[in-house]
């Protein structure tokens, strides 16, 4: 079985000794003429692979900030197909970085999940997470996204119990999105000593590298993570960013990249 | 799609392990749920055969809500109509008013017997969060009830009441400001909160097992139409009508008699301003499979594969989901699912009034405009079955505005 993208890169820095930097924006926030550039200027502020949300109307296991970033993407006319164009655009000039798009279930049923795969597979996309699709419902998606060879990446949350894990580990492949707190994405709390403890549990049940997210906002936030985990998933806090220069949307990829800059130099300075 | 009488007879008609009715229903969530609804699961699944919980519920409809409700010959409407004779199960008599007080007491003694001392819920019109909040200051719980912000202004009698109830009633300001989105905000709190915390869902919507308990707390209804309408006109009745928001009242009415397949059923969904145009809130009729709030169904989506925004007249019907059991019925071909206008609905809520002595909810009037139709082409010598599920005082003000008449 060939490697894919993602898994390709996490030996490449399990080889180095270095950990996953992850952001997250979401594709048309506030426009799509800024998503292109911005996931340029994530690259370039050392992001090994970048999650590109699909917006939702009813995203609720997002936080507010989260929601707001899918209702900006969406009022300013963004489709699941402009999601894929994005990718396409991006793909020109990059084929290196990995791409996992996140987001919710209706919208892909809506457009197919067939053709939602084969299309996102040819548009670059190496993986999918779609939040509201544990293990045990999966359906067409699965086949779909097997025949395309993407990754499919499954969350696992501090309440996961073992027999869960286990199942949840199988399942996953890429990487393993640990969602370091009980609440929703931007919520305040963030306890890295329990996480590093948990992150240690679930290896005796999960074999793919195991990112966390939820809660990072800082460079220390990042690296304290990264010292167990083998990636920082970091959203709220970008998401916060675009939400701010929503009217000056040419400044967005620099800001991004300011926010990113230190939490990679913080990462690679904990190895 | 469509199964046999003989099937249909034979069906147990229950979810298997995961939740799941056919295709739908199930458990569509992310992970941070999954515990929470795992433990609500087998916290049901032992309660539900504790005689101490059963007995304890059975004393508070007898006693708190005022159950059995009666079975009412509408009598005056019927030889009016001149077609089937029309029955009226009064769910409008519970005390708060409507059907939802039959499972909020279910789920809040849930919370109480799992050692919960928070209970949450999300209200659309209000009537969901009243009878939560009616709940909880009767369990001694704390309460907090999520509402869109435009419903917020649009119903606040209801606020006032909750409050009133000791409840804090949470603003939600975010999405259409609806109660879909104060659905989104109570799984939120629910997700952050759940070691102390129950979420009181207010219909047969959501992930398993919601569906399944809010029906089975709601079935009392139909348990009772059955020794009714045997003790009242000798037999079972020919059809039942129900309005389906979410669909609560009518699973609780429908569930009993799903074996009994000479009992036609009827969900009536808001149709709006017509089913052919975007504005209405009938899933069913007009909608498409998909997820939302953790559950597989039919609802209403743009061709991205958005969540719709809805209308109805009535703001308890007002959702774009429905609950995946009616989903189910419909295709297995149990139940006919079909719609009633805003002015359809608002021509039997003043025909009722004044026929009956019933102001009925808006909600209901979609049910009774169908009511309507349904008598007039059957004999009279054939029984309709209507859920009167909730009464209209709470919507005179609506109604009032809407006819150009100031209350106030």
């Amino acid at each position: 079985m060939s490697y894919t993208r993602i898994q390709q890169r996490m030996e490449v820095l399990k080889t180095s000794g270095r950990k996953a930097l992850i952001p997250y924006i979401v594709a048309g926030d506030p426009a799509l003429t800024v998503t292109v550039p911005a996931m340029h200027a994530i690259v370039e502020a050392g992001a090994d692979i970048i999650e590109l949300g699909m917006p939702f109307s009813d995203p609720f296991a997002d936080g507010p900030v989260n929601q707001r970033g899918a209702e900006r993407a969406i009022n300013s006319g963004t489709t699941l197909a402009d999601v894929l164009k994005a990718v396409s655009e991006f793909r020109n000039d990059d084929c290196d970085t990995p791409i996992v798009l996140m987001g919710y279930l209706n919208p892909v049923i809506a457009m197919g999940e067939a053709i939602f795969c084969e299309a996102a597979a040819a548009a670059g996309v190496d993986g999918l997470l779609i939040v509201d699709m544990p293990p045990e419902e999966e359906g067409a998606l699965v086949q779909s996204a097997k025949m395309a060879g993407l990754d499919l990446i499954y969350l696992a949350a501090p309440t996961t119990t073992d027999e869960r894990l286990q199942i949840i580990g199988k399942a996953t492949s890429g990487y393993l999105y640990y969602v370091s707190l009980k609440g929703i994405t931007g919520s305040s709390k963030l306890d890295t000593a329990s996480v590093s403890k948990r992150v240690v549990h679930m290896r005796q049940h999960v074999t793919v590298p195991i990112c966390v997210g939820f809660g990072i906002r800082t460079a220390q936030d990042a690296a304290a993570i990264s010292s167990t985990a083998d990636g920082s998933i970091v959203g709220t806090v970008l998401v916060s960013q675009v939400e701010e220069l929503v009217d000056q949307p040419e400044k967005i990829p620099s800001a991004l990249k300011a926010i990113l800059e230190p939490m990679r130099q913080a990462m690679d300075a904990n190895g | 799609m469509a199964l046999t009488e003989q099937e249909l007879r034979t069906l147990d008609y229950e979810p298997d392990t995961g939740g799941h009715f056919g295709d739908y229903g199930g458990r569509y969530v992310s992970e941070t749920l999954m515990a929470a609804l795992n433990e609500l699961d087998q916290s049901y699944k032992k309660l539900k055969n504790d005689p101490d919980f059963q007995c304890e519920f059975d004393t508070d409809l007898a006693s708190f809500v005022g159950r059995p409700s009666p079975l009412y010959h509408a009598d005056r409407w019927s030889k009016a109509i001149s077609g089937a004779q029309i029955y009226f199960k009064r769910e409008d008599l519970n005390h708060t008013g409507a059907h939802k007080i039959n499972n909020t007491i279910g789920q809040a003694l849930l919370a109480k017997y799992s050692g919960k001392p928070r209970v949450i819920a999300e209200t659309g019109a209000g009537q969901h969060g009243v009878a939560s909040a009616t709940v909880a200051a009767r369990l001694g719980l704390e309460c907090v009830v999520y509402m869109g912000a435009e419903d917020i202004e649009r119903q606040s009698p209801n606020v006032y009441r909750m409050k009133l109830l000791g409840a804090t009633v949470v603003p939600v300001e975010s999405g259409s400001r609806t109660l879909k989105d104060a659905l989104s905000e109570a799984m939120r709190d629910w997700v952050t909160n759940v070691d102390d915390t129950f979420y009181i869902i207010g219909t047969v919507a959501g992930p398993a097992p919601y569906p399944q308990l809010v029906r089975d707390f709601n079935a009392v209804v139909g348990r009772e139409v059955k020794w009714q309408s045997k003790e009242i006109f000798g037999k079972y009745p020919d059809a039942l009508v129900a309005c389906v928001g979410g669909g609560s009242n009518a699973i609780g009415l429908f569930y009993p008699f799903l074996r009994e397949a000479e009992v036609a059923i009827y969900g009536v969904e808001a149709a709006g301003r017509g089913l052919s145009t975007n504005e209405h809130a009938a899933p069913l009729c007009s909608g498409r499979p998909g997820v939302l709030h953790g559950a597989k169904t039919y609802l209403m989506d743009n061709n991205d594969g958005q969540i719709a925004h809805t209308h109805s007249v009535s703001a308890g019907l007002d959702y774009p989901g429905v609950g995946p059991e009616h989903a189910y019925l419909k295709d297995i071909g149990r139940a006919n699912y079909v719609g009633a206008t805003d002015e359809e609905a608002l021509a039997a809520f003043h025909e009722v009034s004044q026929v009956e002595g019933i102001i009925p909810a808006l909600e209901t009037a979609h049910a009774l405009a169908y009511t309507k139709k349904l008598a007039a082409s059957m004999r009279s010598d054939q029984t309709i079955v209507c859920n009167m599920s909730g009464r209209g005082d709470k919507d005179i003000f609506t109604v009032a505005k809407m006819e150009g008449i100031s209350l106030t």
